[in-house]
């Protein structure tokens, strides 16, 4: 089948005006900051210089945290939960407003395809942040007794793969339920934080309520380990998250974690197979596989393996690679140099351990991080390929007899973020669904988000849950 | 010396117990338990690394088994612990009141207490998914919805100072949502955790789901928090901060999930809190459509 052609059609990106450089945000204001380096934001598609950030060390820290914990005991903590409703819906409109903009902003500085932060990512911003607004004079509703306290102060550090989404995730529970926040967001992603920063400032959110600290993991770490901090939320690498775990030891300091992932997505014989192709790339593809939920593991009942594989390469040899901002893309690009390599370094051992690699044909732009969607046959349990989170476009298959087995090998990994069932059986799905360790279960539909559904792992995805009612849980002391 | 109207009693032998047998500690250790009072009672196992190791394999073996009976059947399990305890309240009373110093009177109250729990857990077995789980209504045709499950292998240090409430307000919960536990007991007081073991082996607990090791917490303790195939771990038998920081360092090599220690009333209502320490929550989502 040969390619349609597309002519291109590029969003503008007129709309978003780019400082040349950003202080931190605390207490209400764009403040220099003290003792870091700044540090230069780049696009990941074009490697262009976009703006230079600035960089929080220890002081900088110590001075957020203190203007959070002041806003904590002099404004939001006493304040009636309805007005602090109010203040969360005026930002749940403000993003909605400028929710063209910020999709852009994303797009830009993360390299994700427009399509998916105008439709997916932005979208959801603003839905946690009205989800949560309800929550802010209804906590002795949520569950966890009938008086629930605010932990304080609460540190939080997300990582690059959805800046603005995991923000929202992070901040808008923290705010409902009474806390001050000061929030990390990645080195390679800071620019939506910093918009962000602005919409609070629109709102007229008291000073200090958020503060946002930009830089890299010696930042986070001071934030993580500042014995103000009543509160401390990550989202990252299981490696970090490990540190995280044993830094906060001893202290009584409230943890929430959420870590990586090798879902497994398992098709049976029976499955429909159009949605199973579609729902299999976008397991993995979506946002350039940088999902701690991707379907990383395809685990395909060996009767239909031979239809399963022709039919999924043809359609990832209709995906098109390229400028994140044009509406036609479907696979933008890597985030950062870095994640390139450690993409090409696991690629290339699952070339030397005796897998099968394929990509379809496709010509990569010349500057920025790139990478072509990329499948693995021939993948053993043992293999590296299907046992460490790789956090790029690059699918593992493997093969299985019996629902049985099928468990099993999904099981087979110290991950248990979420999985994936792809079979016309309501029965089977549900059996499937019990046995699975797995904190998200996908039937027939893969990578669903929402604010009023849980989110989070079992085993070494971490602990606490995103979302929902037990979203707010974890804010609340009690 | 008896004499001839006086009857010799017979001693009973504790040992530890595991995959639902009583075995002395491989290690052939044993160590003196004296009453509050000092006056000898017992030598019990003192449970080495080997001891612990085999009760978390036990304990591993017996999780799927467990956690996929249905809450029903569970609740019905904790229920039948109550009612064995009850026959046995005599021994626990006695033992209660020689290990803490107790008034007979007031170790029956405590062992009345202590049933009284199990009767209460027994009850959350079918109501947690209703009272924790979630219908989520999200914004598209999906029916999504959330549902409690058992964590896995839980470790539990148990109190030091209550032998039979306070090991039994930690196990309770861990066990009624279908975790499979292993429990440190108190060292000093370790008879009444004993028993209890003969409780479990004699009601309807499958054998794993309950191990209970006697010996220090200080020395087992580390074994059991860097354990792989523990998920998670109760500390609230390590009253030393920097020992129970120490434990906390090494549960992180596999992400456990940590309660720590805190001044607790055994006596008081016991809550959510322990129950829900030793959840996770799965979210599962389905199309709607035709």
């Amino acid at each position: 089948m040969s390619r349609f052609e597309y002519a291109p059609a590029p969003e503008s990106r007129a709309i978003v005006d780019i400082k040349s450089s950003y202080g931190l945000f605390i207490n209400g204001q764009f403040t220099d900051a003290g003792d870091g380096k700044p540090f230069k934001t780049v696009s990941p598609a074009s490697e262009e210089v976009l703006a230079e950030v600035s960089e929080a060390g220890p002081a900088d820290v110590d001075k957020a945290v203190r203007a959070a914990r002041k806003a904590f005991d002099k404004v939001w903590g006493p304040m009636a939960g309805r007005d602090r409703a109010k203040y969360l819906f005026r930002i749940a409109r403000l993003i909605q407003e400028r929710a063209r903009e910020l999709a852009v902003l994303e797009s830009l500085d993360n390299g994700k395809p427009i399509r998916e932060s105008r439709d997916v990512d932005i979208p959801l911003v603003a839905a946690h942040f009205f989800y949560y607004a309800g929550w802010a004079d209804k906590l002795e509703y949520a569950g966890v007794g009938d008086d629930p306290q605010p932990w304080g102060v609460a540190g939080q550090v997300i990582p690059w793969n959805f800046p603005m989404l995991m923000l929202a995730w992070k901040i808008a529970p923290a705010l409902a339920a009474g806390n001050t926040v000061v929030l990390k967001p990645a080195e390679t992603t800071p620019l939506t934080a910093l918009a962000f920063a602005e919409i609070c400032q629109q709102a007229d959110l008291p000073p200090g309520v958020v503060n946002i600290v930009t830089g890299a993991g010696r930042t986070g770490q001071a934030l993580v380990e500042h014995p103000d901090v009543n509160k401390v939320a990550f989202t990252g690498s299981t490696a970090v998250g490990r540190a995280i775990a044993k830094s906060v030891a001893g202290t009584d300091k409230a943890v929430t974690l959420e870590l990586g992932g090798k879902a497994a997505n398992i098709v049976f014989e029976d499955a429909p197979i159009d949605q199973t192709i579609e729902g299999i790339v976008n397991g993995i593809f979506f946002n350039q596989g940088h999902v701690c939920c991707a379907g990383s593991r395809l685990l395909v009942q060996e009767s239909v393996y031979d239809e399963v594989l022709a039919r999924l390469k043809r359609r990832m040899a209709t995906l098109r690679v390229g400028d994140p901002l044009d509406k036609n893309t479907d696979i933008g690009a890597i985030n950062s140099a870095a994640q390139l390599a450690k993409i090409r370094e696991l690629s290339q051992i699952g070339e030397d351990e005796g897998a099968e690699r394929w990509s379809p044909e496709c010509e990569l732009p010349a500057n920025g991080f790139w990478f072509p969607p990329t499948v693995f046959t021939g993948v053993s349990q043992a293999h590296r390929i299907a046992r460490e989170e790789i956090f790029g476009p690059v699918l593992s298959v493997l093969t299985f007899r019996t629902p049985a087995e099928a468990v099993e090998k999904a099981n087979n990994t110290p991950f248990g973020l979420s999985a994936g069932i792809w079979t016309d059986k309501g029965s089977r799905i549900l059996w499937m669904a019990n046995q699975l360790r797995a904190g998200v279960v996908w039937a027939n539909t893969f990578n669903r988000f929402d604010p009023t559904s849980p989110f989070g792992g079992y085993k070494e995805s971490g602990y606490g849950r995103e979302g929902g009612r037990h979203g707010l849980e974890a804010y609340l002391a009690h | 010396m008896p004499t001839d109207t006086q009857r010799l009693e017979v001693r009973k032998t504790y040992k530890l117990y595991v995959g639902g047998a009583f075995p002395r500690s491989e290690s052939g250790r044993s160590y003196v338990v004296n009453s509050a009072k000092g006056k000898f009672l017992a030598n019990a196992s003192q449970a080495s690394r080997k001891d612990a190791r085999d009760a978390v394999v036990a304990a591993r073996k017996a999780f799927n088994g467990w956690h996929a009976r249905t809450a029903y059947n569970r609740g019905q399990v904790l229920y039948r612990i109550a009612e064995v305890m009850e026959g046995r309240h005599q021994q626990f009373s006695l033992e209660v009141s020689q290990s803490e110093g107790l008034s007979i009177s007031k170790a029956r109250a405590v062992v009345d207490t202590s049933i009284d729990r199990w009767v209460w857990y027994a009850g959350w077995a079918d109501k947690l998914a209703q009272v924790v789980g979630s219908s989520n209504p999200v914004a598209g045709p999906y029916f999504d919805f959330s549902l409690p499950e058992a964590t896995g292998v839980v470790a539990v240090l148990a109190p030091q100072d209550s032998s039979l409430l306070g090991l039994t307000s930690v196990i309770a919960p861990a066990i009624v949502s279908g975790n499979t536990v292993v429990a440190v007991s108190s060292f000093e007081r370790p008879l009444p955790a004993i028993t209890l073991g003969e409780v479990m082996a004699t009601s309807d607990v499958p054998g794993g789901v309950v191990n209970i090791l006697t010996g220090s917490a200080s020395e087992v303790g580390p074994w059991l928090a860097s354990h792989m195939d523990v998920n998670a771990i109760d500390l609230c038998g390590i009253p030393s901060e920097d020992e129970a920081r120490d434990l906390e360092i090494a549960a992180a090599d596999n992400l456990k999930r940590v309660r720590r220690p805190a001044e607790e009333d055994w006596s008081a209502d016991q809550g959510l809190s322990r129950l829900t320490q030793y959840l996770e929550l799965k979210t599962v989502w389905h199309p709607i459509g035709v």
